[in-house]
């Protein structure tokens, strides 16, 4: 049996019957047609599908979409406000903090959030607010600089 | 005069699709009437099928269709071995795509369920009733040789795929002469790549057409159409792969995998397009694993310190199955590397392949040189410790002296070039490895554990010449290719055979390309990855993208140079030989102001309205570039680790990388390749481990168990580097994307043991755990 849900994905209202099982993720990418949230695990260690859901960040593999019922959710496709990079979408672009990108929309909106709690953070800091998220690809140098350098270009 | 573009460190050109969640990967394709697969796995690691019902999974809800190796039996061809090392009798047994009769590790396909939705189709494969009857495992592949052990395959006796030798000088006879040997036996333990996007694929077939699209995860969709081909019978022309946005790979999407044949199978019967996508847990059983040798190896020195041998026997760990590339990977690409940059007179390596009850074993990055490199700077260091002097000195007798153009090993190696000693004084400089050494003196006094090491290599990439190739029984060619197109703009394409996937060759390539004919780099992009519109090539793995393939975008573009050239001189009314080039512009030399850009050049090759007598119209130009040698990058390393005692918690402190690739391209995306391999090398040395049970069971099963590095385990890596041309390679290139995972495993291992030596744990197993290191100080005490 199907449940109705409405929440607000980028500033855009949708109203859908999901199966009770469907999780957040799999709402956004396939009823929604968000694919820039990815899958990376099915055990909630990689923080490749991390978006944000009321100003939070949560694994959107481990939040069921009936979770998400009434919530605001910002996703990697919305994080770019008419046309112009984020500062920490700039910074990763700067500072190469990705390579094959596929886990870059996670990495991304967790620095948002880190530098929204935190807009001055240290290194070890940046390093520790990323335990959440697995990359393969950077060994993290280019991350976490790119972060301080999100965060310097803030004014942090 | 402006920067030049080559050697520039400028923002990936590829990022904003990537940052902005608009890139495109295989599993984010959504086709009209795409249906959903799953696949059953075994639950044992070696049984017999008895029976295999899938009557209940037919009627269940969404399915479309249920398919058992007695159905794809006979069908689709065994997934071929594409690598037939030569004189060492491989057993290439067969490799079904579905378990029939046997399956012979956990993982192993048995049925596979199409549906509307995943959902259904994951929910259908529980209604799948399969009554196996198990038998005895083996996983060990030292033990796996022995008799008495579970036979994987009849055609293997003693579970052996095959037996390589590799030998230079007289090792033997160096032995029974040597006056110092030094002996350990070395477990590169069994890993799990994890690239972070699963493997996927899309299959469309068109019965009317006979055609097949196939969206697929892999480093290679030339050679993916290739095999694909040979496994489902469809003739080459009519299959089209597409490697979109892939997600890393670090050899895991190297080869052919049974699944994506399934998937196309699945649409073949069903007339629909097909996805699977795996889950993280079901990559950590069917996508290849890597390393896993058990090594006894012994080199034999002067008490002076100068190696006068070198004998290794190694038991590689193969799997199940021989995997597209596997057999390559511990005898070519590894024993023919016994000599690193060190001065060996005699070598003598035998290394056994072997079947076990395990996933199969490919390619991870480094693949095979890690393997050889841990045991040559393991080596080095005992035979150091074994005569009471610095290790540093002791490589340092044995380096081989600088050579710009060519050095032969006894493996029968020819290195292109090298400047060893010069990039360990680099690295040793950067360190202060004096005060270094100072530091930890005062350190242990105060009860700190700190090690030092360093690590000195070379490595093989670039591969290679086919020639080559041929000879040592890979079954494929290893050159590259380009097109380059100007448009009538000016605007360029450049159309390449290889596939990058994170390397950053969109931006690099364009760098090439902008470098030789002063095109602007925002007017350069790079097509890869579409079987469609892309010239054959062989894919990006071994380092060999920028070597190979980079190489023959600069080819390309020096062929459009000359007919830019003659068509400036035909445009200019002057004579070939009075044509100068600088800067996008050809002009009368002695007169700059009588040009003609290369844009000018573009427009007037395409509308050809004013073309010297017999020049074809267009400026295009294509390249097939096959090396004359592989390359051989190399550098030194130094690991910084404190280890404390209470815990037995290692904390990697500082990391030196000092890399010599060759003239960088762009040291940016150069940095980036060297801090993610030497952090991929740092999770083998500390956390990372795949461990099979005695019944073939694999515990460390799902990113729970499995432990990657994490941002927090790890220091900003130091970079330093020389530059040191390859002779033979067009732009003097050497290759990057390895060799960070080729020096650092060994040199944090050595630094840990270095900091554990006033403890007295001379010898521990990696991964190098917390607990694993408690428990040998407490043994000790």
């Amino acid at each position: 049996m199907n449940i109705p849900i409405k929440l607000t994905v980028n500033g855009r209202t949708h109203e859908s019957d999901v199966e009770p099982r469907t999780l957040l993720v799999q709402y956004l990418r396939e009823e929604l047609g968000l694919t820039g949230t990815k899958v990376g695990c099915d055990t909630s260690q990689c923080g490749a599908c991390v978006v944000m859901m009321n100003g939070s960040t949560v694994k959107s593999c481990t939040c069921l979409a009936v979770q998400a019922d009434g919530a605001d959710i910002t996703t990697i496709e919305g994080l770019a406000e008419q046309g112009n990079l984020h500062a920490v979408q700039e910074a990763f672009w700067d500072k190469h903090g990705l390579q094959c990108g596929f886990c870059t929309a996670g990495m991304i909106m967790t620095v948002v959030e880190m530098l929204e709690r935190n807009p001055h953070p240290t290194a070890v800091e940046v390093r520790d607010g990323l335990e959440g998220n697995l990359c393969r690809c950077t060994g993290y140098h280019n991350i976490v600089r790119a972060a301080l350098a999100a965060a310097e270009a803030a004014g942090g | 005069m402006t920067t030049r573009i080559f050697g520039s460190g400028i923002r990936r050109r590829e990022d904003p699709r990537l940052i902005t969640g608009q890139a495109t990967y295989t599993d984010d394709i959504k086709l009209t009437g795409m249906a959903h697969a799953a696949i059953l796995r075994s639950p044992h690691a070696h049984a017999k099928i008895i029976s295999v019902d899938v009557a209940a999974a037919k009627g269940a809800p969404g399915v479309l269709g249920v398919y058992t190796g007695a159905d794809t039996d006979g069908v689709l061809n065994p997934i071929p071995c594409a690598w037939l090392v030569p004189d060492s009798d491989v057993k290439a047994v067969p490799y079904p795509a579905m378990a029939k009769d046997v399956v012979r590790y956990v993982g192993d396909a048995v049925a596979v369920v199409v549906a509307e939705t995943r959902a259904q189709a994951e929910d259908a494969l529980e209604a799948i009733n399969v009554d196996y009857e198990t038998m005895s495992a083996t996983v060990n592949p030292e033990l796996a040789t022995q008799d008495g052990v579970a036979q994987l395959h009849e055609d293997a006796p003693n579970n052996q795929a095959f037996h390589w030798v590799v030998a230079g000088g007289d090792a033997d006879a160096a032995f029974e002469s040597a006056e110092v040997v030094v002996k350990d036996t070395i477990i590169q333990q069994r890993l799990i790549p994890n690239a972070m996007e699963p493997r996927s694929a899309v299959a469309s077939y068109s019965s009317a057409m006979g055609e097949l699209t196939l969206w697929s995860t892999t480093q290679n969709p030339h050679i993916c159409r290739f095999l694909c081909s040979l496994v489902t019978g469809l003739p080459e022309h009519k299959i089209r792969v597409i490697a979109p946005e892939v997600g890393g790979g670090f050899g895991s999407k190297i080869a052919m995998y049974p699944w994506e044949m399934l998937a196309v199978y699945c649409s073949m019967q069903l007339g629909r397009p097909v996805k699977w996508t795996e889950t993280r847990s079901e990559n950590f059983q069917s996508t290849t694993h890597g390393r896993d040798h058990i090594q006894h190896v012994e080199m034999a020195a002067t008490r002076e310190g100068k190696i006068t041998g070198l004998r290794a026997v190694v038991y590689a760990n193969m799997g199940a199955y021989l995997s597209t590339a596997s057999t390559g990977i511990p005898t070519i690409l590894h024993g023919l590397m016994y000599s690193g940059p060190y001065d060996i007179p005699n070598i003598k390596g035998d290394v056994y392949g072997v079947f076990t009850n395990t996933t199969p074993v490919e390619a991870y990055r480094g693949a095979g040189r890690p393997e050889a490199t841990f045991l040559l700077e393991r080596l080095v260091t005992l035979l150091a410790d074994e005569l009471g002097e610095d290790p540093v000195e002791i490589r340092r007798r044995n380096l081989i002296p600088k050579f710009d153009d060519g050095h032969d090993v006894v493996t029968g190696l020819t290195y292109d070039s090298g400047d060893y000693e010069g990039i360990l004084d680099v690295a040793l400089a950067h360190v202060d490895y004096q005060k270094l050494k100072e530091e930890q003196a005062h350190q242990r006094e105060h009860g700190v554990y700190m090690g030092i090491a360093v690590s000195c290599y070379c490595e093989i990439c670039g591969l290679g010449p086919s020639q080559v190739a041929g000879a040592v029984g890979f079954g494929g060619g290893l050159w590259e290719s380009a097109i380059v197109r100007f448009h009538p703009t000016g605007k360029v394409n450049v159309f390449v055979g290889t596939s990058p996937h994170g390397q950053g060759e969109e931006t690099t390539f364009a760098q090439i390309l902008s470098d030789e004919l002063g095109v602007p780099v925002d007017d350069v992009d790079i097509v890869h990855g579409d079987t469609a519109n892309t010239p054959m090539g062989w894919g990006t793995y071994g380092s060999r993208t920028t070597v190979v393939g980079g190489a023959a975008v600069a080819l390309s573009a020096r062929k459009i140079k000359d007919k830019a050239r003659a068509l400036a001189a035909h445009l200019l009314e002057a004579a070939e030989e009075d044509i100068a080039y600088e800067d996008g512009k050809f002009f009368v030399r002695g007169s700059p102001d009588q040009n003609k850009t290369i844009q000018d050049i573009a427009l007037m090759a395409n509308v050809a309205w004013n073309m010297p007598e017999g020049m074809e119209p267009g400026l295009e130009a294509t390249t097939f570039y096959d090396p004359p040698n592989f390359s051989y990058p190399f550098g030194a390393h130094v690991a910084v680790v404190t280890v404390d005692p209470d815990n037995g918690y290692v904390q990697l402190q500082r990391y030196v990388a000092a890399d010599d690739c060759g003239p960088q391209i762009n040291p940016v995306v150069v940095a980036g390749q060297v801090h993610g391999g030497v952090v991929q090398g740092a999770g083998q040395a500390l956390w990372e481990g795949a461990v099979y049970d005695d019944n073939g069971q694999l515990l460390t099963g799902s990113l729970m168990d499995y432990a990657l590095p994490k941002a927090h385990l790890v220091p900003d890596i130091e970079i330093l580097s020389t530059v040191t041309p390859s002779p033979h390679n067009p732009i003097g290139v050497k290759g990057i994307g390895e060799t960070g995972a080729i020096a650092s495993t060994v040199t944090i291992y050595n630094a840990v043991l270095d900091a554990l030596k006033p403890l007295g744990v001379t010898k521990l197993d990696m991964p190098l755990t917390p607990e694993k290191v408690w428990r040998a100080i407490h043994q000790q005490a």
